[in-house]
């Protein structure tokens, strides 16, 4: 009983029927920094993970170019 | 989890607002928000003229979108770096820009960097001292830089970027870690402009970056998945997953540090002696652009040094 979370090429095992939200707790990855998908349409983190599906998790962090501050 | 619109399944839920959206809701309610902030911030009217600057990611694409959708009159510009990574990271963001833009019969100005100043910015990281080991300084330096003169030269009145809150709450953390009062003074959601110097905005500045990758998401955009090889292990990415671990524990302590910030700034919290510093800029004596340092700017002193390097390797081949 089982589902898969896809995190660009690292696939994660986890029990289905908990939250996605809990998984990816379970899992170290924070939540604030995925959008989970599912069959390609966005998802809260509150849905249920089903038996045998694949979540593909969209990473959204990037890396900030903070010097527009600078003359 | 259902939408507070319409009651229909929730695309994406903004714990810090405890508000869910569906797609169609969310993707009419961001647009809203970056108007209102438009205006609360006085960053530009629908009469000017506004220079996107886009990298081919999110952010950006995302707010050129937006900006199309809400009817202001925006081109872009993207600048080409030069960087490959293994992953032709700089031809790809290119290809997916100039699709946007003709996909949408948007104007975009292209400057490729080494074809402007004669080597891609990997190639001029390593000829030079400034960041050695990594590109970063001489890129943002350059990209500072090629906008403003992109900006200035097209008339444009102001220079957007896709800045979001993850952005600058990054920055924000940073720069406090050090107590860097200059910088601080001039962080915000408009940097106002000076002789020489486009105005800078940040349309995006209050919106979390996992609700911008949403709506470029929802929206279809195509946008450059994979990161700059040279920003792994970037400080500001390091700051980010620290907030995102406070955010998770308190949702809206992000937005809370950010916004806290801007009404500490509005109540005089910075001297205005560190936040007047373009009256203390003058002309580069080679390029025009405003300096802090009478002489070359330092675009110039360092692009020259690259080229003096490049020319003195070629002649000992």
């Amino acid at each position: 009983m089982s589902a898969q979370l896809k995190l660009r090429d690292k696939v994660y095992e986890v029990p289905s029927g908990m939250t996605v939200r809990d998984a990816l707790l379970r899992l170290g990855i924070e939540p604030e920094s995925v959008l989970p998908t599912r069959q390609g349409e966005l998802i809260t983190d509150d849905d249920l993970l089903r038996e045998g599906e694949v979540i593909r998790l969209v990473a959204v962090i990037s890396g900030g170019d903070a010097s527009l501050e600078q003359p | 989890m259902k939408c507070r619109t319409c009651g229909e399944r929730a695309a994406i839920n903004m714990r810090q607002h405890k508000l869910a959206l569906c797609r169609d809701h969310y993707l009419s309610w961001l647009p809203e928000q970056t108007e209102r902030f438009i205006h609360k911030y006085a960053m530009f009217t629908r009469q000017e003229q506004i220079l996107v600057a886009v990298s081919g990611g999110k952010d950006s694409l995302a707010l050129w979108d937006i900006l199309d959708r809400l009817g202001y009159r925006a081109d872009g510009l993207y600048i080409g770096l030069g960087i490959d990574g293994g992953v032709g990271y700089s031809a790809e963001s290119q290809r997916r820009a100039q699709a946007f833009a003709a996909g949408r019969g948007l104007r975009l100005t292209v400057v490729d960097v080494a074809e402007v100043e004669g080597a891609t910015i990997p190639e001029a990281a390593s000829l030079t001292h400034r960041g050695r080991d990594k590109p970063c300084s001489v890129c943002g330096l350059t990209k500072r830089h090629v906008m403003n003169r992109v900006a200035r030269d097209g008339g444009y009145d102001a220079l957007a970027t896709g800045h979001n809150l993850d952005d600058e709450a990054a920055t924000l953390f940073g720069n406090t870690l050090t107590w860097s009062t200059g910088y601080l003074a001039r962080q915000g959601p408009v940097l106002p402009g000076a002789d020489g110097l486009a105005r800078k905005v940040k349309p995006l500045c209050r919106f979390y970056e996992r609700e911008t990758a949403a709506y470029a998401l929802l929206r279809g955009i195509d946008y450059i998945y994979d990161e700059c090889p040279f920003a792994v292990g970037a400080t500001s990415i390091e700051h980010k997953e620290m907030l995102n671990r406070l955010e998770s524990a308190r949702p809206g302590a992000k937005l809370s540090f950010y916004l806290s910030f801007l009404e500490a700034k509005r109540r005089g919290a910075f001297p205005a002696a560190t936040v007047d510093l373009p009256s203390g800029l003058h002309p580069c004596s080679t390029c025009g652009q405003p300096t802090s340092a009478p002489g070359s700017c330092s675009f110039c002193r360092t692009w020259d040094a690259v080229r003096a390097r490049r020319a003195e390797r070629l002649t000992v081949a």
